[in-house]
C-alpha cells in the first residue's frame, strides 16, 4: 500500500472563542490519509470529530496547523479554489443533514451539480435520480425535505454527497439515524465506493461499523488517542444478507 | 457558472419560498404604491390650490369702507361703515384713468319665494359691470339695463342653484315674478353655471339685483358696502389702486395726518401671500415624499432582514456544496432584482390605480374636486427608491454571508 497521500494534517488546532472563554476543540492533530483508504473516526461526544471533519471538508479554517489536500496547502488556496474543490472532489454528509427547506429530494441532490456548468440539465437530473436510487429513495424523488423522516433526509444527504462523484467522501454520523438494515445497506454502498477507489472518512459512534473500514482513528478531548489499521475487514454485503429481511 | 443557470437557481429559490418572496414583494408593493398615492395627493392639492388662487383675476380690487382695523384699534366709529358713498362712485367713474369696470355693491339677506318653493341666500345689489369683474355671463334672458338701474327696477338675475330650488324642471324662469323679502321681483336673466370651487363652495347659489333697488327697497341705505373695481390689465393694478386712493382722499378732503376712512384690498397684495402658500405647499410635499419614502424603505428593509437567518444558512449550505462567492452574490442579486422590480411594477400599477380611482370618486361623487395627479417624476422616484432599497437589502446580507466560512454561515443564528 504505497498510495499517494490525499490528506496530510500537521498540528491542526481549532479554538472557538465563546464569550470570555476559549474552547479548544482540536489540540494539535496530525495524521496522513492515503488515496483509497476507508477511515472511521471514533471518539466520545464532544471529542472534536465534527470539527475535524469540517476542516477536512474545507468548510472551516483551522486556527493553526497545516492541512495539505492532494499536496496543496489549503491555507494558500483562494476561497473560490476551495469552493470548486468542494464541488468537484468532496462529498460531505452533515450530522444535521442540512437540506434546502421546502425543496424536493431530487432538487436537493441536484444542488452540487447546479454549481458545475459542465453538467447540463438533463445529465444533472439523471445523476440525481441515480444517486437517490442508490440510497433506496427511488420512489421519493419529489418529496419535499419537510415531508420526510430523519432517516430519509439522511439518505438524501448521502445521495447529495455522492452525486458529484467525489474523490473523497466525508460523512458525519451518516448512519446515526438509520435502522440496522438500512445502515448496512449504506455501509455496503460505502464499501462499494471504496472498492471503486474512493477515499472515505466516516465519523461514527458505533464500534461495529469500524470493523468494515480499513483504519480507525480515535479522538479524545481534541487529541489523537489511537490510530490503527484494521486487518480483518468485514464484508457489509455478507452481514446484510444475514440480517432478517422482514425488518424494514 | 453561466447567467442562465444562475437565473434558474434564483427562480428555484423564489419558488421554494413563495410566502417569503411574496411578503418581500408585498413590502415593496406597499412602499411604492403608498409613496405614489401620497405624492399624487400632495401634488394634486397643490395644483388645485394654485388654480383656485389663479381663478380670481389679480387685476381686481375692493374699495372697502373704514380704515385698517389695526390702525384705529378699538375706536371704530359708526360713520366708518358709511364712508363709501354714491358721490365717491361718481367721482371714480368720472376721474379714473386705469379702470375697465367699477361696480358698487350692497348686500342684504335674501328670502326667495316662488309659489310653494322657497330658498335663501345672500342678495347682492350690483350694477351690470359685475359680470365683467367676476367673469360671469348670462345664459338665458338678459342682464338688467342702465335704465332699470336708474329706475330702481324690481328685476333680478338668478344663479342656477337658485333656479333649481325655486322652479320645477321645465318651467321657464324668465319673466316670472318671484317674491324677494316679500317684494315682487321679475326674473330677467339666469347666470351661466360655474359649478363649485375645489373646496366645495357653490358658485351658483347667487342672486343679483340693481344696487339702487336693494338700497332703496330692501336695506334703505345711502352708502355702499364696497366698490369692486377691475384695472385695465393686471400690470395696471397698482397704478389703478393709487389713482383711486387719490380720488377718494380728495373727495373725503383728507389731510396727510388724517386717518384714511377707507381701505383697498388688492389681490396684487395677495400675490406675495400666494408665493408663501406655494412655498409652504412645496415644503409640505417634500416632507410627504420624504416620510413616505422613509416608511416604505424601512418596511422593505425589515422584511428583507427578517429572512437573513434562514438565508444565511442557505448560503452556508450552497457554499458547502461548491457555490463560489460570485455565484451566491449573483443569485441573490438576481433574486432581489426580480422580486423588487416585479414588486415595484405592481406597486406602480396599484398606486396609480388607487390614485386615479380616488380622483374619479372625488370628481364625481363629492364636492371636493382635488386634481389628484400621478406625476411621472413621483412614479420614477417611488419606483427607484423602493426598488433600489429592496435590491440592496436583498443583496447586502448575502454579501456578508458569502464572506463567511461555510460552516459559520451554516451555524448562523
Ligand atoms: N461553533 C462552535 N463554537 C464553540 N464551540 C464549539 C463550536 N463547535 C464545536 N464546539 C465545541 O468543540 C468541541 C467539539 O465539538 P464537535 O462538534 O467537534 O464534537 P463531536 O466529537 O462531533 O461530538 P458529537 O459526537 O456529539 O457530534 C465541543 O466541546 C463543542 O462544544
Ligand atoms: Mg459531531
Amino acid at each position: 500500500m504505497a498510495q499517494k497521500p490525499v490528506i496530510e494534517l500537521e498540528g491542526i488546532r481549532r479554538d472557538f472563542v465563546v464569550g470570555e472563554e476559549t474552547v479548544h476543540a482540536l489540540r494539535g492533530v496530525s495524521f496522513t490519509i492515503r488515496e483509497g483508504e476507508f477511515v472511521t473516526i471514533m471518539g466520545t461526544s464532544g471529542s472534536g470529530k465534527s470539527t475535524l471533519l469540517n476542516i477536512l471538508g474545507c468548510l472551516d479554517t483551522p486556527t493553526s496547523g497545516e492541512y495539505r489536500l492532494d499536496g496543496t496547502p489549503v491555507r494558500s488556496m483562494s476561497k473560490n479554489q476551495r469552493a470548486v474543490l468542494r464541488n468537484r472532489k468532496i462529498g460531505f454528509v452533515f450530522q444535521s443533514y442540512n437540506l434546502l427547506a421546502k425543496t424536493t429530494a431530487v432538487e436537493n441532490v441536484e444542488l452540487p451539480l447546479m454549481y458545475n456548468s459542465a453538467i447540463g440539465a438533463r445529465e444533472r437530473r439523471e445523476r440525481a435520480v441515480t444517486a437517490l436510487q442508490r440510497v433506496g429513495l427511488g420512489d421519493r424523488l419529489n418529496h419535499k425535505s419537510n415531508q420526510m423522516s430523519g432517516g430519509q433526509m439522511q439518505r438524501v444527504a448521502i445521495a447529495r454527497a455522492l452525486v458529484n462523484d467525489p474523490a473523497v467522501i466525508l460523512a458525519d454520523e451518516a448512519t446515526g439515524n438509520l435502522d440496522t438494515r438500512t445502515s448496512f445497506e449504506i455501509l455496503v454502498l460505502f464499501q462499494k465506493l471504496h472498492a471503486e477507489g474512493r477515499t472515505i472518512i466516516f465519523v461514527t459512534h458505533n464500534p461495529e461499523i469500524a470493523q468494515y473500514s480499513t483504519r480507525t482513528i480515535t479522538l479524545s478531548d481534541g487529541k489523537l488517542r489511537d490510530d490503527r489499521v484494521n486487518d480483518h475487514i468485514l464484508d457489509a454485503a455478507e452481514k446484510l444478507a444475514s440480517l432478517p429481511v422482514e425488518e424494514d | 457558472m453561466n447567467i442562465l443557470s444562475l437565473f434558474r437557481i434564483a427562480l428555484k429559490a423564489i419558488g421554494a419560498n413563495k410566502m417569503r418572496s411574496f411578503l418581500t414583494m408585498l413590502g415593496i408593493i406597499i412602499g411604492v404604491s403608498s409613496v405614489i398615492i401620497m405624492l399624487a395627493l400632495g401634488t394634486g392639492s397643490k395644483a388645485t390650490i394654485m388654480q383656485e388662487i389663479a381663478d380670481v383675476d389679480p387685476g381686481t380690487f375692493m374699495i372697502i369702507p373704514g380704515p385698517d382695523y389695526e390702525e384705529v384699534g378699538g375706536n371704530w366709529l359708526p360713520e366708518y361703515n358709511q364712508a363709501i358713498t354714491q358721490a365717491d362712485y361718481q367721482s371714480i367713474l368720472e376721474k379714473n384713468k386705469y379702470l375697465k369696470a367699477v361696480c358698487p355693491m350692497v348686500y342684504s339677506s335674501g328670502q326667495y319665494i316662488n309659489g310653494k318653493n322657497n330658498h335663501s341666500c345672500t342678495l347682492q345689489g350690483v350694477n351690470n359691470e359685475f359680470l365683467v369683474i367676476n367673469g360671469l355671463s348670462i345664459t338665458e334672458g338678459d342682464m338688467f339695463t342702465e335704465n332699470e338701474i336708474k329706475g330702481s327696477a324690481k328685476v333680478c338675475i338668478l344663479g342656477k342653484t337658485v333656479v333649481d330650488k325655486l322652479f320645477s324642471k321645465d318651467a321657464d324662469p324668465i319673466g316670472t315674478v318671484i317674491r324677494i323679502n316679500n317684494i315682487p321681483v321679475r326674473v330677467v336673466g339666469v347666470l351661466k353655471s360655474k359649478g363649485r370651487t375645489a373646496f366645495g363652495q357653490d358658485q351658483d347659489d347667487i342672486v343679483l339685483m340693481p344696487y339702487t333697488t336693494v338700497m332703496k327697497r330692501m336695506t334703505s341705505q345711502n352708502y355702499f358696502d364696497m366698490i369692486y373695481a377691475a384695472a385695465t390689465s393686471k400690470a395696471m393694478t397698482s397704478l389703478a389702486v393709487d389713482d383711486v386712493t387719490e380720488i377718494l382722499r380728495t373727495n373725503h378732503k383728507l389731510k396727510d395726518t388724517d386717518i384714511q376712512d377707507f381701505r383697498i384690498n388688492s389681490l396684487e397684495e395677495a400675490t406675495s401671500m400666494v408665493d408663501k402658500v406655494m412655498n409652504i405647499l412645496t415644503l409640505l410635499l417634500s416632507c410627504i415624499a420624504g416620510i413616505s419614502l422613509l416608511v416604505g424603505g424601512i418596511g422593505i428593509m425589515n422584511i428583507m432582514y427578517v429572512s437573513v437567518t434562514e438565508r444565511t444558512r442557505e448560503i452556508g449550505l450552497r457554499m458547502s456544496v461548491g457555490a463560489r462567492t460570485v455565484d451566491i452574490m449573483s443569485q441573490f442579486l438576481i433574486e432581489a432584482i426580480m422580486i423588487s422590480v416585479t414588486g415595484g411594477l405592481i406597486g406602480v400599477l396599484i398606486g396609480g390605480g388607487i390614485a386615479y380611482l380616488a380622483r374619479f370618486i372625488m370628481m364625481n361623487y363629492t364636492d371636493y374636486h382635488i386634481l389628484i395627479s400621478v406625476e411621472p417624476w413621483s412614479v420614477l422616484l417611488a419606483f427607484m427608491v423602493c426598488t433600489v432599497t429592496g435590491i440592496f437589502f436583498g443583496w447586502y446580507p448575502a454579501k456578508k454571508a458569502a464572506n463567511l466560512d461555510p460552516i459559520e454561515a451554516l451555524r448562523y443564528e
